[in-house]
């Protein structure tokens, strides 16, 4: 009698909490995808539809507004763009990254430390603060309106973070494997390549992943940098459509979800490697 | 007994100097380290240099900087109300940050770490926002704070409540910040409620067992065992909260452009006006230094307040 009746305790207890959790987690689900719905359902009605229903289903969906902005050369051109700088931004901080942290991880040299602390400097030096500065000295190099301008400037920002978590990682691997690899007569650069980045592949994907993030979603250095619309990336062509047409709700909701969709896919795909960046960054380091 | 000291040897013509091991090895650290010092030493460090400079100057950013002023730009920028207004907000997304957003992270990051059927699509979705940019975050929440019901779904609900109005959430200077806010909310909590989950994920699940085979319950346990666990990822989420919100730029110039009348202005809109729209670059440079100034001397006291702090990534 006692053991049925604790049981019955038990699972009333278990179950009452669990769920008040799932409602709680509900809500919040709600409260964070309503705004994106409201968006995608905008962005499928016409210019008259939301006028007169801006928050019904939009049944049947009109794809009018999307097809009008695929069909403009300028969105493939905004893509473009985004992608190169992504691409060349990814890359670049991959290769510096990595040479810089396997320095800092595994060789030794006189002032180091000292080469090491300015890099960490740049940690308090973010490009929200440094803009105008670095506007300063793209324009000296005639860098403005160029979408190498963009390129260098958000490498050169994603340098201290991510040689951190580089480095982090780099000095776990054991040393016996380096001496090991010396004694074979590798050198330090055979080293690094053969073993070394093979080991590091998944901090390399993190890297890359957060980086590639970090890229496509800037808007203050393209901003700064690019003047013609030919240049423009996506955030900045998204912000410039939304004040052109800032009146037409629905055509804007349709770009801006349009330009939603790329890094909704690579979050989907690129998910573990975005969380274990992020958290290795600001866990780790 | 020929063989053995072989090895040491070996590593010995390694680190030995003047060899051509150690001429190979200082041939590597140099150009493994050129294009991260280059990059770093012109698009970063230079301008810290330069913007100390022009701050000196009234200069308009057209041809060489002559109007020297000494530190006219600083005091002028200390008795500016938009000035002081940016710190203001800044304060008040940090306060704002600390007790509603970071907790209802925590809250969440408990619920999902816990062995919860569905907790991976949960962290999914709410980790979502962090990762759309901030442009869209920032038109999103435009159109959801229009002040029309008939187009903002937020005044839409509120006309469905008898005796609530519509409100121009975003031109009124009482409602500016707290609608930017949740916009801010909307799209960061996923983030530090990752971190939490990290943490918590690090928690070996014996102690906490331990706390209740001693007769603690889940409040206990929580308190007393859980949160003091991780006070080190709440040290670093709390500093990358604060360093964000004196920072915020693309959000709020989108949504209000730091308006209405400077009452949404943060350091980075005050700056941005200042260098890119008014191109008084001395004075704009000016106020890039006492933000950085700002930042720097919040992480100095922080990280010697709560010792040493494991790291913080350029986030």
């Amino acid at each position: 009698m006692t053991i049925t009746n604790s049981k019955t305790n038990w699972s009333v207890r278990k179950t009452l909490p669990r769920f008040f959790q799932y409602l709680l987690l509900s809500v919040v689900v709600i409260l964070v995808l309503t705004p994106v719905v409201m968006l995608v359902f905008a962005g499928l009605k016409t210019r008259g539809e939301f006028i007169t229903q801006p928050y019904s289903v939009p049944i049947p969906p009109r794809w009018d507004n999307l097809i009008n902005i695929l069909r403009e050369p300028t969105f493939w051109q905004m893509l473009r763009n985004s992608l190169l700088v992504m691409l060349a931004t990814t890359g670049g901080v991959v290769i510096v990254c990595s040479l810089a942290a396997f320095v800092f991880a595994r060789m030794e040299f006189r002032a180091k430390g000292l080469a090491f602390n300015l890099f960490t400097l740049g940690l308090m030096f973010p490009i929200n603060i440094a803009i105008l500065p670095v506007y300063f000295v793209l324009r000296q190099m005639d860098l403005i309106d160029n979408l190498w301008g963009v390129i260098f400037v958000q490498t050169a920002f994603q340098l201290s973070g991510n040689i951190l978590i580089l480095r982090g990682f780099f000095a776990s691997i054991p040393a016996e494997l380096q001496d090991a690899a010396y004694i074979d007569g590798c050198t330090a650069f055979g080293f690094f390549w053969r073993i070394l980045l093979p080991l590091a592949r998944p901090a390399l994907a993190s890297v890359a992943a957060l980086t590639m993030i970090v890229s496509w979603n800037d808007l203050l250095v393209p901003l700064v940098v690019l003047n013609s619309d030919k240049l423009y990336t996506l955030p900045l062509g998204t912000m410039q459509f939304q004040g052109q047409y800032g009146a037409d709700l629905a055509r804007v909701s349709a770009f801006v979800a349009l330009s939603a969709i790329p890094t909704i896919i690579f979050y989907i795909l690129a998910e573990r490697q975005i969380v274990s960046g992020l958290t290795a960054g600001a866990v780790k380091g | 007994m020929p063989t053995v000291p072989a090895i040491p040897d070996i590593l010995k013509l390694k680190r030995g100097s003047g060899s051509p091991r150690r001429l190979q090895e200082n041939l590597t650290i140099v150009l493994f380290l050129l294009p991260a010092l280059v990059l770093f030493l012109i698009f970063v460090i230079y301008p810290i240099s330069q913007s100390i400079y022009y701050s000196l100057f009234n200069w308009k950013g057209f041809g060489p900087a002559v109007d020297f002023i000494g530190l006219d730009n600083f005091k002028n920028i200390l008795t500016d109300k938009a000035f002081l207004m940016a710190l203001k907000n800044g304060l008040f997304i940090i306060g704002f940050s600390l007790v509603f957003q970071l907790p209802l992270s925590m809250l969440l990051a408990v619920m999902v770490a816990r062995e919860l059927p569905g907790r991976a699509l949960f962290r999914t979705i709410f980790f979502m926002p962090y990762v759309l940019s901030e442009v869209i975050t920032a038109i999103i929440w435009l159109f959801l704070f229009n002040p029309d019901p008939e187009r903002g779904l937020i005044n839409a609900i509120l006309a469905l409540f008898p005796g609530a109005e519509a409100q121009p959430w975003l031109s009124n200077p009482d409602t500016v910040m707290l609608a930017i806010f949740a916009a801010l909310t909307w799209k960061y909590f996923g983030f530090h409620m990752l971190l939490y989950l990290t943490g918590l994920q690090n928690i070996p699940s014996e102690i906490e067992e331990a706390g209740r085979m001693d007769g603690a319950n889940s409040f206990q346990n929580f308190f007393y065992i859980t949160l003091p666990l991780l006070s080190s990822t709440i040290r670093t989420s709390v500093y990358i909260s604060v360093l964000g919100s004196l920072q915020q730029f693309i959000l709020i110039w989108i949504m209000t452009k730091g308006g209405p009348v400077n009452a949404s202005e943060t350091l980075a809109t005050y700056m941005y006006r200042f260098g890119f729209v008014r191109f008084q670059l001395g004075y704009g440079s000016a106020v890039a230094i006492y933000m950085f100034l700002i930042c720097l001397t919040f992480s100095l006291i922080y990280l010697r307040l709560t010792r040493r702090p494991d790291h913080l990534s350029g986030l």
